[in-house]
């Protein structure tokens, strides 16, 4: 018997809360547990990053996304949780419709990400061989030249995650450390880091706070002035 | 049973939760009638790209570098994040004043547009 | 640990011991069981106290006969009680969700506690970015209230979880400024190196760190009592209008889950502040130095384990006394209505401490002096324990420690000149 592999044991039992949950949110009719089930599939979602190493994207998943905006979501269900609208049906038509496209699009996208996957496992120069992606004049990597093909035929291992908050940081503020050291071309592509990005998401951000408030307001007060005025 | 759980763990393992994810979430947005079940298909499918983003910018899922995006996978999945967080504060502003005017959150209401 | 286990009772060799599976899940279940005590006896102690501090304060004397003198098993009692009595459903009620909701909040209570450092590594998961992890699972409790509230299919229910939705989102602002405050200052989300920090006298500590800090250790005390929803921001529960509020219609072992998470959640806000403003398991005496280290992981064996366990009961000591002031609070303060809770969160604790972020950030970028940098606090290992063990010194520090102390000295002299 080999060995049980915790990385995927772990990995399956989220990936299987993530997919069963989100069906669920699916084929549930009652919308006060389609956001429960969201919920829960979005925190395993969470523990998904974190197994793939990305622990600040994880807790932030956990913080802005389940903590943030399905509390928000969950408080606009309940404002509008009465009894007519907790679960509308949708019709047979629809059903089918739907069940159509959604297989469809699942028939491509998982054969899609079987392909991606086994390519992504081979070593470098035969990957580069079937997919051609490479532009001509890209200087291949050094390290990956004298790898043994044995070696890179492995399966990837999972290996100590470096922590990234502090390489996060530093790429939203315009260096990129992690790539300070690198010497692939195309890698080294956008060394300049987020900035203008981040510039933007916050004024975006601003914009939506103003459009927001502006949105949800009281009327009464608007109301109350128009009277006063007549 | 025994060979899934002795396996590593790869790309595209991550690759298929997303593509269930994402296919989840369009066909929640298709089949609801509640504008707030519109609203958590759009939650579903932004985080099924999220899934896909994060498992590109994993050091240690592929093997071949040219797949590996690195850090940036990470700070795109958190814009996503940003901007859903965004996108439901305008979304379900907008749900509450329907709900407000018409007294309904059933999008099949909203209607008063069509010519 | 780990390996210990491995080599000793698996009989893993030494390589593959730090990897093996067994002593893993063994050190795993250790932490969660050690946890889920904590929790769990934590949740005795405080009821008990909050009946005494309630009867002091009130000018009675609380429970006097369970268990002797002071009434200390009155809890045990009461628990015996919860789990004799019938559970009940309201009619109307949403079962899973009824059933499940107690769990939810009880699990991110817990759940929380696993990135909580209780001395220098001792830790359940040591996680780089263990603050951020803490909000963010303490956040998801909410949800166990707000499904209480819609699932009881009770009008009192229902407002009790829309104040609590509302006033944890508010109250999620203020507070996360409030911690990025201390993180800013050590550079550092892992707990463990924030505590480590502030090693030595209590002039180290972040509250004693500029005004700025000091006043931002206030507003994160209150921001943190909204948060965990006690009295005066217990307006989910506030049992003048909403009968209970979120847990009216809960009975039995169930209700006793959610009164487990609302302990569990104060003990975790109170050591949380405890570790980011108060020091963490540093005393106001530095214990460690005197041991021979600086913090206790430059310690080891037998030391190593004297200096954590001292520092454990310290930092727990920290972790109940604000327990205690957030009882002291609640039985004292009038409730706030709603209105008044969320303008305390929006107009005066975000504001505020917005303020005493930008200060901080310019007495950061400034440089200037905190005690440490005045020599206040930066007692050195090797000269606390001269004035202890005078004759010990020499043969007691290797020679690479001297030199790092020499440094910090130097550092310490040029951060004087600076401030000259």
């Amino acid at each position: 018997m080999d060995p049980i592999n915790w990385h995927t044991l772990f990995f399956l039992l989220f990936a299987g809360i993530a997919c069963a949950f989100a069906l669920g949110v699916v084929f549930s009719s009652n919308v006060v547990r389609m956001a429960f089930f969201l919920i829960i599939s979005l925190a395993a979602t969470a523990g998904l990053f974190f197994l793939a190493g990305a622990d600040f994207v994880g807790a932030m998943q956990l913080v802005l996304y389940v903590g943030g905006t399905l509390v928000l979501l969950v408080f606009g269900v309940m404002l509008t949780a009465q009894s007519p609208f907790i679960s509308i049906r949708t019709s047979g038509g629809d059903w089918i419709l739907a069940a159509l496209v959604g297989g469809s699009m699942l028939a491509i996208l998982v054969p899609t990400a079987l392909m991606i996957g086994e390519r992504a496992n081979m070593p470098s120069a035969e990957a580069d061989a079937t997919t051609r992606a490479e532009p001509p004049g890209a200087i291949q990597p050094v390290v990956m030249a004298k790898e043994e093909p044995t070696v890179a035929m492995l399966p990837p291992v999972p290996v100590e995650s470096r922590p990234t908050a502090t390489n996060i940081g530093q790429a939203l503020i315009g260096v990129r450390v992690d790539k300070l050291e690198e010497t692939n071309e195309r890698k080294r592509a956008g060394l300049a880091g987020y900035v203008m990005p981040f510039e933007v998401i916050s004024i975006h951000l601003l914009v939506v706070l103003v459009g927001a408030a502006f949105l949800a307001r009281a009327r009464r007060r608007a109301k109350s002035r128009f009277a006063d005025a007549a | 049973m025994l060979s899934l759980l002795s396996e590593p763990v790869g790309l595209s393992h991550y690759l298929i939760v997303g593509a269930v994810m994402f296919v989840s979430g369009a066909v929640c947005m298709a089949t609801k009638r509640n504008a707030l079940g519109v609203l958590m298909g759009i939650e579903l499918v932004l985080n099924g790209a999220n899934v896909n983003f994060v498992a590109f910018g994993s050091d240690f899922l592929a093997r071949n570098p040219n797949y590996g995006i690195g850090l940036d996978g990470h700070v795109i999945a958190l814009f996503v994040i940003v901007l859903a967080a965004a996108e439901a504060a305008v979304a379900l502003a907008i749900v509450l004043n329907f709900y407000n005017n018409h007294a309904t959150i059933d999008v099949d209401k909203a209607d008063e547009l069509k010519g | 640990m780990v390996e210990f286990i491995n080599e000793k009772i698996f009989g893993f060799s030494p390589t593959e011991a730090a990897l093996a599976v067994p002593g893993q899940v063994i050190v795993a279940l250790w932490a969660a069981f050690l946890i889920l005590n904590l929790i769990a006896v934590g949740a005795l102690l405080f009821i008990w106290m909050e009946r005494k501090i309630a009867g002091r304060i009130q000018d009675r004397l609380g429970p006097t006969r369970v268990g002797g003198r002071f009434g200390w098993l009155q809890t045990l009692a009461d628990g015996i009680k919860l789990i004799a009595k019938e559970d009940l459903m309201p009619g109307g009620a949403d079962g899973l969700l009824f059933r499940l909701a107690p769990y939810v909040a009880f699990c991110a209570s817990f759940g929380a506690f696993i990135a909580l450092p209780f001395a220098t590594g001792w830790v359940g998961l040591e996680l780089n970015v263990a603050v951020f992890f803490i909000t963010a699972v303490l956040g998801l409790e909410v949800f166990g209230v707000i499904l209480a509230g819609y699932a009881s299919a009770s009008k009192w229910s229902l407002f009790g979880a829309m104040r609590e939705a509302a006033q944890v989102i508010s109250y999620e602002v203020p507070l996360g400024l409030c911690i990025v405050i201390p993180v800013m200052i050590a550079g550092t989300m892992d707990l463990i190196k924030i505590g480590n920090e502030q090693a030595g006298w209590f002039t180290n500590w972040f509250l004693f760190h500029d005004p700025f800090t000091f006043i931002t250790a206030f507003v994160y005390f209150t921001c943190a009592t909204a948060s965990v929803n006690r009295a005066p921001f217990d307006l989910a529960e506030a049992e003048s209008e909403l009968v209970a509020g979120f847990h009216t219609e809960y009975s039995g072992l169930r209700w006793s889950f959610f009164f487990m998470a609302e302990y569990g959640s104060m003990l975790l806000v109170s050591a949380l502040g405890a570790i980011l403003f108060c020091g963490g398991w540093n005393g106001p005496i530095p214990v460690v130095a005197m041991i021979g280290g600086e913090h206790a992981s430059q310690l080891s064996g037998f030391a190593f384990v004297v200096a954590n366990l001292l520092g454990t009961i310290m930092f727990l000591g920290k972790a109940i006394l604000g327990v205690t002031l957030m009882m002291w609070a609640r039985w004292t303060l009038p409730r706030l209505r709603i209105d008044q809770v969320i303008t305390t969160c929006w107009k005066y604790c975000t504001p505020i401490v917005g303020v005493m972020f930008i200060g901080v950030m310019v007495w950061q970028a400034y440089q200037l002096p905190s005690p440490r940098d005045l020599g206040w606090g930066s007692l050195e290992p090797g000269s606390v324990r001269e004035a202890w063990h005078p004759s010990d010194e020499a043969k007691a520090t290797p020679a690479v420690d001297k030199q790092a102390r020499v440094d910090d000295l130097q550092m310490t002299d040029d951060a004087q000149a600076r401030v000259e």
